[in-house]
């Protein structure tokens, strides 16, 4: 019945001038030149509550930035014959290349697991899509070998208490993006959680590319692989000859 | 100074690296090797992708290997005949190589695989240095007592190889024999070369002296002739096929290598030649148990990722 009633009533309530959520980010394009070392966005925004009726508890959010999705083989190593070696592998066909969000609070206290699951909040929460025969158990301690190596590196984080939120309306979180993060589309989704649902969202795109010298070598290397490859003998060449002349007045 | 590898897709600090290239030239301009089996292991140890430190060291070694070749060309010690016929087998062996690479890579037993071949080949190759080294030591100590230096063992030709058909002439090696001998002996390093990024003077040198049985003046240079073409060539195979040759990484190692050479040539001659060969013989043992080491004991992430 009172399922019914919100059905019914939701025409209304969307009518109803809703809660919105202002965002923007430090750099919406991350550079990776020479010099790159990882990098800090700052996403930040405020919220728009209707009529600016700011309520007094402080309001619940988490930011979540994804980078492009692609498909992870993750091997497991056994011992044969005294040596470690990589045996049973489970293909996770979509993995993002970065995944960090950062809440209010631990993420178990902002909403129930469905509304956390829907949302993607949360590592645990992502769907992976494990490709394998093996069975649950199996393919569930592969995953956590994936999200152990994924967080060891920094590509995957989870920062509870990442989000600072100041009187009420103003929030900002600080994501720290790792040296060796993929290139590719990202995006910053903010949601805005009240009584353990989802009550706004944004999302801001972010492009993550290789610039300058490093984005030409990497092109070279991948689309005129022959050219790139006698460039680089050449320049060994040269390096070695200079040596030996260097070296023969010297 | 922190630098972000293009093809590694890492930041490294490039200090080190350059000091890596340099402690290796060092070794090698001590010791007269081309240092490729130490340059890989120790890009794996740093944190290198070990695909790109195998296509990389490669790369590096094309770039140290031209100055001791143009010294050797200066003094006519160069036989391009015996060059081209161990190039020609190397460049069959790097096709074959890269096959076996790309694999293994697809496998996913790339790592483990280049780190056994490093075990068993430092292994082996470090323990007949360490044993021709002590036997030398002891040797000159005899000598030193007063004992009489024993006649040189001359072997000119292995049997089976001078059993090969359709012999011809080297006149700077002083062989004549079947061309089929050198070009396997080219074809297997060239294998090793594309494997381990090795420029494999080490195995060649050796083999051209003691299975060729090669006239000692050739030897050296015509395997720094040799291993320029064929880690060229293995340059080519990696750039087009797995795309793991960081140049910058190549550039950096050289950087250091080519300085580190040429403070490890005046050290050698302070130093007396046995110490020096028992020093290297250790060196690869060395590199051979931390190998093993690092295969042997529990890994600490069970789990490995590979993306596609």
């Amino acid at each position: 019945m009172r399922r019914l009633a919100l059905l019914l009533l939701w025409p209304l309530l969307a009518g109803a001038a809703p809660t919105t959520l202002i965002s923007d980010i430090s750099q919406g394009r991350i550079d990776i030149n020479t010099t790159f070392k990882g990098a800090d966005l700052l996403v930040f925004g405020a919220i728009q509550y209707p009529a600016g009726a700011v309520p007094d508890a402080p309001p619940d959010i988490a930011i979540v930035v994804r980078g492009p999705t692609q498909p992870v083989t993750v091997r497991r190593k056994q011992r044969v014959a005294g040596i470690w070696i990589n045996t049973d592998s489970v293909r996770f066909e979509s993995v993002p290349g970065f995944y960090a969000v950062a809440t209010t609070r631990p993420i178990a206290d902002l909403a129930d697991d469905r509304t956390t699951a829907i949302y993607e909040i949360g590592i645990r929460n992502l769907q992976l899509a494990p490709a394998s025969g093996a069975s649950e158990a199996e393919t569930l301690s592969f995953e956590r070998g994936l999200i152990a190596q994924k967080q060891k590196s920094g590509l995957f984080a989870e920062i509870a208490g990442g989000v600072s939120v100041t009187r009420n309306v103003l929030y900002r979180a600080r994501i720290a993006i790792p040296a060796a993060v993929p290139v590719g589309d990202y995006a910053a989704e903010i949601h805005l959680i009240r009584k353990g649902r989802v009550i706004a969202s944004s999302t801001t795109p972010i492009s993550i590319g290789k610039s300058g010298f490093e984005r030409w070598i990497y092109v070279m290397a991948q689309e005129h692989s022959l050219a790139y490859g006698i460039a680089a003998v050449a320049a060994a060449l040269m390096a070695g000859w200079i040596a030996s002349v260097a070296t023969r007045r010297g | 100074m922190d630098l972000y590898l293009p093809i590694a897709e890492m930041s490294v600090n490039a200090l080190v690296i350059i000091l890596l290239g340099g402690g290796v030239g060092f070794l090698s301009g001590m010791f007269g090797v081309g240092g490729g089996f130490l340059t890989t292991p120790l890009l794996i140890f740093y944190g290198i992708p070990p695909a790109v430190a195998v296509a990389s060291s490669a790369t590096q070694i094309t770039g140290s290997s031209v100055s001791g070749a143009l010294a050797y060309w200066r003094r006519g010690q160069i036989d391009l005949k015996m060059g081209s016929v161990l190039v020609a087998g190397g460049i069959v062996g790097a096709g074959i190589g890269q096959i076996i690479f790309r694999a293994l890579q697809k496998l996913g037993q790339i790592d483990v695989a280049i780190n056994v071949i490093y075990v068993v080949f430092l292994g082996v190759i470090g323990g007949l240095m360490l044993y021709e080294a002590i036997g030398a030591l002891r040797l000159a100590r005899a000598i030193a007592a007063g004992a009489d230096r024993p006649a040189a063992r001359l072997r000119r030709h292995v049997p089976w190889i001078a059993a090969l058909p359709g012999r011809t002439r080297f006149y700077k090696s002083g062989l004549y024999i079947s061309p089929l001998a050198p070009l396997l002996l080219g074809a297997v390093v060239g294998i090793l070369t594309v494997i381990m990024g090795v420029g494999g003077g080490f195995i060649m040198v050796p083999a051209m002296l003691y299975l060729l049985g090669m006239s000692a003046s050739a030897v050296v240079g015509t395997s720094l002739f040799q291993i320029i073409f064929v880690t060229a060539a293995t340059t080519l195979l990696h750039a087009t096929s797995s795309k793991s040759v960081d140049i910058v990484l190549a550039l950096l190692l050289l950087s250091g290598g080519v300085a580190g050479a040429q403070l490890g040539v005046r050290a050698a001659q302070k130093l007396r030649a046995e110490n020096l060969r028992l020093a290297l013989a250790l060196i690869v043992l060395a590199v051979a148990v931390r190998l093993l080491f690092g295969l042997t004991v529990p890994p600490t992430a069970l789990y490995t990722l590979y993306g596609q």
